[in-house]
């Protein structure tokens, strides 16, 4: 046996323990690698930055659960912060029971640094059945859909809720997931009810989405937790973060650094061990 | 009568709501909201047999002692359990449920969702050779967009991430545009075949 043909060989809790040994130290010692903003992040930013506060409202749906929470909660926490700091009105919502949590985690991460209140500055909208019927629903009357609020406060008495009723006061909806459902808003709510959408998305699912901002369904993206921490960058360049608000999608770039680095030395070292293995079998 | 009912209900549904989508009538646009309000309705009935499924199989198993038995009674006692803390303590900020949602949920899931990491680079280390031109183009991009889409590529290089941009609005885009249009077409070729009854499979029964 040579030596590549041991490296084919190798114990794969080697690989495991380099994964680990990647991921943990840029995490525990930060490395700061700066981020290059694509145009679609800078699209989505611009567009919210544009709208006017306590003017239109924002819809965010969570549609993630905790499996894509290290990708998604910072850039819906990033979003969220840049919302708050202008004023900008935000309904919050969540399609599955599993997807409610993660609003309430994100809340409870942001709102106290800008002392943003339920009912004024934002609407937490309970979990209501029906997927695709609340999108479509909520395009008619959103009290009639929910009723109340997460809290359970009647959305009628809420001051923010006062000239909000249906997508015609909503400046863009923005769906935040690792599944298909971005797509559905595109479809079913731009092209039904004209509001703008906007995406967040894990890296895997980006792909899928260049075709509708090709087209303009969508007005900007955030990729993967690459375009997390180009978000929180640019939030942090204008200054609508606290001075200590930890940029938690810049640490995580930093672990994904390593580990791409690993994957991509681990690949050509098999590559490499493949052919050679192949040559000698051939003589 | 058991089968046509349903069929003649999908049709008159399906038909009706086309129907509906292009006339601008309020009499048509208050059907349309009612209907989306029934949606909702049927959808809170739907959990309540989701539910109902989950248990039965589950209770089955424990009944007949399958393999794995013990998984299913800690299901049931996880729905059970959290079905009586929502109910009994309520939900919102602080509560128990959402403590049961954010310490035991969320690393659950994370956990679960993390090891992927590992698994895929053990994967791409032992499976992802260049045996074909195909491969070779695959593995050749893979490697491109891995390295560009970090902070340490786009330092080394500067000009990598135009090249991603570039390959994923031209040749990622004309793919992704081809199945998406495949998929419309079926969508729209399932959905007749189900107004018009040709498609029985949501019937059930095999």
């Amino acid at each position: 046996m040579n030596i590549w043909e041991k490296m084919m060989d190798i114990d794969r809790r080697w690989i495991y323990l380099l994964v680990g040994i990647c991921v943990l130290i840029p995490l525990i010692r930060p490395v700061g690698l700066p981020t290059f903003t694509t145009p679609y992040t800078q699209a989505l930013f611009d567009y919210i930055d544009k709208i006017p506060p306590d003017g239109s409202a924002i819809l965010i749906s969570f549609d993630f659960d905790p499996a894509t929470a290290p990708e998604l909660l910072p850039m819906a926490q990033a979003i969220l912060r840049h919302c708050f700091f202008k004023d900008i009105n935000v309904l919050c919502l969540g399609l599955y029971p599993t997807y409610i949590g993660m609003i309430d985690m994100a809340l409870s991460n942001v709102k106290d640094d800008y002392e943003a209140k339920s009912g004024e500055d934002f609407v937490f909208l309970p979990y209501v059945p029906g997927v695709t019927a609340v999108m479509l629903s909520i395009g008619e009357d959103i009290k009639r859909t929910f009723g109340r609020d997460y809290y359970g406060v009647p959305l009628d008495s809420l001051p923010m809720m006062r000239h909000i009723r249906n997508y015609d006061d909503i400046a863009l909806v923005l769906s935040i997931s690792g599944t298909q459902l971005p797509r559905e808003w595109a479809v079913l709510v731009g092209t039904t009810y004209h509001v703008r959408v906007g995406v967040g998305t894990t890296a895997v699912s980006a792909a899928e989405f260049y075709t509708f901002l090709q087209t303009g369904q969508f007005v900007g993206m955030l990729g993967g937790l690459k375009g997390a921490a180009e978000y929180e960058n640019l939030i942090h360049a204008k200054g609508y973060t606290k001075k200590d608000t930890r940029k938690v999608a810049s640490m995580g770039m930093d672990a994904q650094s390593f580990v791409h680095m690993l994957m991509i030395v681990l690949i050509v070292i098999g590559n490499i061990a493949y052919f050679n293995i192949r040559k000698k079998k051939a003589r | 009568m058991k089968r046509q009912i349903p069929l003649i209900i999908a049709f008159i549904c399906g038909i009706g709501m086309i129907i509906q989508f292009f006339i601008p009538h309020p009499v048509s646009q208050k059907t349309y909201e009612e209907v989306l309000h029934w949606q909702i309705i049927v959808g809170i009935f739907m959990m309540i047999i989701a539910v109902r499924s989950l248990c039965v199989v589950h209770i089955d198993k424990i009944r007949r002692k399958k393999e794995g038995w013990g998984y299913s009674f800690i299901t049931l006692f996880a729905i059970a359990f959290t079905a009586f803390v929502g109910i009994a303590f309520g939900m919102g900020e602080e509560s128990l449920i959402s403590d049961l949602y954010q310490y035991i949920m969320v690393p659950m899931q994370s956990t679960m969702f993390s090891l992927l990491a590992f698994y895929m680079a053990s994967a791409a280390y032992r499976a992802f050779k260049a045996r074909t031109a195909q491969a070779t183009l695959l593995l050749v991009v893979a490697l491109v967009v891995m390295f560009g889409r970090v902070p340490v590529g786009e330092r080394l290089v500067p000009w990598l991430p135009r090249v991603i941009e570039w390959i994923l609005m031209y040749p990622n885009m004309a793919a992704q545009r081809g199945i998406l249009l495949g998929v419309g077409l079926g969508m729209i070729a399932t959905s007749l075949k189900i107004i018009l009854g040709i498609e029985r499979g949501y019937l059930g029964g095999g």
